[in-house]
């Protein structure tokens, strides 16, 4: 064959290799043309058959090196107290879709001017941070007699983190809490309840004064700048991409969080799919696991082929098979045996798991194809 | 007051092309009727079975993609230089 005949049908970096290796080595005529039919015919040795069952394939190759993973979940990263959730646990994590990872975490990178400068690293981590009133105060009681809360502040904190007590005040008046009178008195507010006050909703205000956001960017619950070879990159925990991606200095190419539902929803569908495979290499290149992208290719476009992040498991992918059998052999088998009843639900018996339980050949590899013979053309 | 609205759609747009920009997300192209055609009869398909991605998703909006549109997604592959894949925007 010819290069130009062979260029529809090979991948496009194996092509260019060959180009390349034609080039290198000289070769014309025949044995060019015999290199070529060489490498075509290897690629063609090389792909998977039709009918093959590659889900099986791909859950043994997971499967295998996740018995040697660790069962430890926590992991520290450098030297804070940042832990974010590594080895089977993780995998789980996001092979079922869970909606809330456990240990949410982003990786903030810069833009080129100010990534290199450690000042302006620290004092956007300072911004960042999520600063809850409870951060920035020594105690906050009820006081019963006055019927009042009092917020005793910590005034260095304060200092530390640059918040006025007027910021404080400002946030308390344009928060969810309403109908409140705030008092300054020295480094004390007391925070009173407009109108008739009840006892109980004194307890209710003091735990939402606890909880009231000051300043930073919400769910970001600690930072660590990190130095990166040359640049650094800010590690947090708690993540909130949307927002940071709003701020100007922010690398809005790499940065990222480990969070696949997050992702979904502010980057969209595709890039959940790249973050699941990202995510779960990451887990086993971590412990010096070896395992082909092409399984877990696979694995992430069956989670988001219908446009929405699916789990594996009851709630997702499995649960949602068209077959009644196949669905009741997962698990909870009565729950679907009695609503396929209920629903008078068919089963076409086009699967594998519902051809084994009636005891028939199961379509796939060659069972998958049925001949019929013509019977005029016998003769 | 349309003065102040406007600065607000701008950095609006600004996001969404940061979305489109990002290392993980592939480059997105909105097929045309007729190149549509070509595909489900290159693939002996019906549009329904193409895999789908969401009328709400953040790409769909910021390309202002209709139901039945087929996007053409060329991502770069683990393990060739580009692949191409397609979908189809859906509701719901």
């Amino acid at each position: 064959m010819k290069l130009e005949e062979v260029q529809q049908l090979l991948p496009v970096n194996i092509y260019n290799n060959l180009k390349h290796k034609i080039k290198e080595y000289k070769l014309s005529g025949k044995k060019e043309e015999t290199a070529i039919d060489e490498v075509v015919k290897a690629y063609k040795k090389a792909q998977i058959c039709p009918a093959e069952s590659i889900g099986i394939i791909a859950a043994q190759s997971i499967g295998e090196p996740g018995t040697q993973m660790t069962l430890n979940t926590k992991h520290f990263a450098g030297v804070s107290e940042m832990n974010v959730t590594v080895g089977l646990p993780r995998i789980i994590e996001i092979f079922g879709a869970r909606k809330a990872s456990s240990t949410p975490s982003m990786k903030i990178y810069l833009k080129s001017p100010h990534n290199k400068s450690e000042k302006f690293v620290r004092q956007l981590s300072a911004n960042i941070l999520e600063i809850l009133l409870k951060d920035i105060s020594k105690e906050i009681n009820v006081d019963l007699l006055n019927l009042q809360v009092e917020v005793k502040l910590d005034i260095d904190e304060m200092h530390n983190l640059n918040v006025s007590t007027k910021h404080i005040t400002n946030s308390i008046n344009e928060s969810k809490i309403k109908k409140v009178e705030v008092v300054e008195e020295g480094d004390t507010l007391l925070v009173k309840l407009k109108g008739e006050t009840k006892i109980q909703d004194l307890f209710k205000l003091k735990v939402q004064l606890s909880e009231l956001f000051i300043s930073g960017i919400e769910g970001i619950t600690q930072v660590l700048p990190v130095r990166k070879s040359e640049e650094f990159v800010i590690t947090t925990a708690g993540s909130n991409l949307k927002e940071i991606l709003k701020i100007k200095e922010v690398d809005h190419i790499k940065t990222i969080t480990n969070d696949v539902y997050e992702i979904s929803k502010v980057l969209g569908i595709e890039a959940a799919r790249t973050a699941i495979i990202e995510e779960v290499m990451g887990v086993f290149n971590e412990q010096g696991l070896k395992i082909d992208v092409r399984h877990l290719m696979l694995v992430a476009d069956v989670m988001t082929t219908d446009g929405l992040v699916k789990g594996i498991g009851r709630y997702g992918v499995s649960g949602e098979k068209p077959s009644v059998l196949a669905r009741a052999s997962f698990e909870v088998a009565l729950k679907h045996l009695f609503s396929a009843a209920a629903h008078k639900e068919i089963d076409e018996l086009k699967g594998v798991v519902e051809n084994i339980m009636i005891n028939q050949p199961i379509p796939v590899g060659t069972g998958f194809f049925k001949l019929k013979l013509k019977e005029d053309k016998k003769k | 007051m349309a003065e102040e609205k406007k600065p607000e759609k701008t950095e609006k747009s600004k996001l969404n092309e940061q979305i489109l920009e990002h290392s993980y997300n592939p480059k997105f192209e909105i097929l045309k009727p007729e190149e549509v055609k070509a595909l489900l009869e290159r693939f002996n398909a019906k549009i329904i079975q193409l895999p789908k991605i969401n009328i709400n998703d953040p790409i769909c909006k910021l390309m202002s993609a209709k139901v039945n549109d087929v996007f053409k997604i060329t991502r770069k592959s683990y393990t060739s230089e580009d692949s191409v894949f397609y979908r189809v925007v859906v509701d719901g």
